[in-house]
């Protein structure tokens, strides 16, 4: 296999994610193992988003919202199986991974199906503004549910089961994680490649070409809207199982904000950027507060900074020539 | 009925406020077609001046001094160091940075003012309340309010249509490049339309200093709901800025006050609280999307 720059940083990252518990135990430093995980599902996120602002040129500044759906799927099952109630009268709650993460990637992908059908009826920043306000629109509709705790979340008090494994230990959870985020990574990268990713990167480049070629290209870009959405929903199920609560904070535009951060600094349209991103951004949260509470005061300005003078993220930046921006 | 128009004016006042804060942002979009999501903060630097002007010296007319001063010069130096530079890029790179501004400016009102809201006095002179119509009492300040927002709309309608100012500014909505070729100074034009806007809300977030809390982050909320009413009214339209603004503002009191009751007929007193209260913050965004599916670009876009 021919080697290059690109091919070394992915396998360099997929060995880094793989030996990072064994190294991080040995040394004594276990929170490094949850901040990783967190940073995996936040790549998860961020990668989704990464179709939509990449390939698609769709700027959603609402995809929290889906991470939030997902979230509170995840949640309001656990809620119901905890108190043994039924759900709009005839579902049941559950405690099973295997159904709970499904239904919540579902309920996402319907969501990202109806928002995404509304919105892509605009263009530009129009798009934006709605994206934003849908997902605003949520949020209240969260803070609303006092069933479900209204403006001061859902607590869960164990994580979802899943046969096998015991997702409350820390490794076992690290693991899954991993896993379905590598999974969700290679899903894309043959997404990109496929005829599918050829029509949306043409729809965005010339929207008049592809349209006179007979493609119908907003139906292409809702699926990929609803791809994007399914995978946030994943990635907020995941959340909702790390931090075992759930608050309408999830589903807040400054998630949104933060997950488009992400991908463009890890590299937008390169797919393993906002993986680099992601870990970037929660490292710099984490060491940055230690000595400073105002770190935003400085990360605002390095942020414009960064959007005046790059061009391509870190991603771009190691790989060289390869991660052009915009696809 | 009483409740009804006491109601109505609630909705207008907050219309208003919306208004003052979407003309500025809708000129900002479609003269310069740049989207900029730090508009909230020009609201939120307008309320913590005119608060800390109030304290200090107790008028009110010097804090919306303060106020509009404070948010134009915000504004100005803002586009001359950050947005002049995107004008030409992408709507993501805008998007961004001033995400980042928001960041920026939310971070540094809590280090300066700390993270306790302000809370800003009615004065004196606009204290109380007046009897409308029998039985019907309302605030003088909510009145007054309303009464600056409508001075301010003639203000900008004599602006836009009457002066050489205002026909450049539409001009260069037109066409920017054109104006440019006939001699009109676009780089100050810009400044000063973004200083505008600015200014107005700085104002919008002064008026609503007595009547909220002013604090860091106060602006995101108001910001959103801009949004919507751009979105209703359409990109780049004054017009369309009060149209939505005002619809957004009625409906949205109008929702939040007669929903619940409306439930109440319908389903069991605790369950219809929740589920409306729920579903009267959501009212608006339902609006929207329902004039989306009529009119994609708004009810009166600009450039149609």
């Amino acid at each position: 296999m021919h080697i290059t720059r690109e091919r070394l940083i992915v396998y360099g990252g997929v060995l880094f994610f793989a030996l990072l518990p064994p190294v991080a135990s040995f040394f004594g430093e276990h929170y490094l193992i949850s901040l990783f995980t967190r940073a995996m599902i936040y790549a998860l996120a961020a990668v989704s988003l990464d179709l939509l602002l990449g390939y698609g040129k769709m700027i959603s500044l609402g995809h929290a919202a889906f991470v939030g759906i997902g979230a509170y799927v995840v949640g309001i099952m656990f809620f119901h199986a905890a108190d043994d109630s039924l759900l709009f009268g005839f579902i049941g709650g559950s405690e099973n991974a295997l159904v709970v993460w499904p239904a919540a990637v579902l309920v996402s992908a319907m969501g990202a199906l109806v928002i995404g059908a509304l919105s892509l009826r605009t263009s530009g920043m129009h798009f934006i503004m709605i994206t934003l306000a849908f997902a605003q629109m949520l949020f209240y509709f969260a803070v609303g549910l006092e069933t479900y705790g209204g403006d001061d979340g859902l607590p869960m008090w164990n994580r979802n089961r899943l046969a096998g494994l015991d997702l409350a230990d820390k490794l076992h959870f690290y693991y899954v994680c991993f896993f379905l985020m590598s999974v969700f990574i290679f899903c894309c990268t043959r997404l990109v490649r496929s005829r599918f990713g050829l029509v949306l990167r043409g729809a965005s480049t010339n929207t008049r070409r592809i349209r006179a070629l007979g493609v119908h290209d907003v139906s292409y870009k809702l699926v990929c809207f609803v791809i994007a959405g399914a995978g946030a929903g994943l990635a907020g199920a995941l959340l909702a199982n790390q931090s075992e609560f759930v608050s309408p904070g999830l589903l807040h535009w400054g998630l949104s904000g933060e997950l488009m951060v992400m991908v463009l600094l890890g590299g937008l349209g390169t797919l393993f950027g906002p993986v680099l991103g992601a870990v970037l951004f929660l490292l710099l949260e984490e060491f940055l507060a230690i000595y400073t509470e105002h770190w935003m005061v400085y990360f605002g300005p390095v942020l414009i900074i960064v959007v005046l003078t790059t061009k391509r993220g870190i991603y771009g930046l190691l790989v060289g020539g390869g991660g052009n921006r915009g696809g | 009925m009483l409740f009804f128009v006491e109601q109505s004016l609630n909705g207008l006042q907050l219309g208003i406020t919306l208004f003052l804060m979407s003309a500025g942002l809708t000129l900002v979009f479609g003269i310069m077609r740049v989207i900029n999501l730090a508009h909230g903060s020009f609201y939120m630097i307008g309320a913590y001046c005119g608060a800390t002007t109030m304290a200090a010296t107790g008028s009110f007319l010097l804090a919306i001094g303060a106020a509009l001063i404070g948010a134009a010069l915000a504004g100005m130096v803002v586009e001359v160091l950050v947005l002049r530079v995107l004008y030409r890029r992408e709507h993501l790179d805008q998007v961004l940075a001033t995400f980042g501004l928001i960041l920026f400016c939310n971070e540094l009102t809590r280090i300066i003012w700390g993270r306790q809201p302000l809370f800003m006095d009615v004065p004196p002179w606009l204290g109380g309340s007046i009897e409308l119509l029998p039985g019907l009492i309302y605030p003088i300040y909510r009145l007054a309010v309303i009464g600056v927002g409508v001075a301010v709309a003639l203000f900008l309608w004599f602006l836009f249509s009457r002066t050489r100012l205002g026909m450049q500014i539409r001009a260069g909505a037109e066409n920017r490049e054109m104006i440019g070729a006939l001699g009109v100074n676009i780089r100050l034009l810009y400044t000063l339309v973004f200083g505008l806007g600015a200014m107005l809300a700085g104002l919008a977030g002064v008026m609503a200093g007595p009547i909220m809390a002013v604090e860091s982050g106060m602006g995101e909320d108001i910001l959103i709901l801009t949004f919507v009413v751009i979105v209703i009214g359409g990109i780049g339209s004054i017009r369309g800025a009060v149209v939505g603004a005002l619809l957004v503002g009625v409906v949205d009191t109008m929702g939040r006050v007669f929903l619940p009751s409306l439930f109440r007929i319908v389903f069991s007193n605790a369950y219809a609280d929740s589920v409306a209260a729920s579903l009267a913050s959501m009212a608006i965004y339902l609006l929207m999307a329902a004039i989306l599916i009529w009119r994609p670009r708004g009810l009166f876009p600009a450039h149609s």
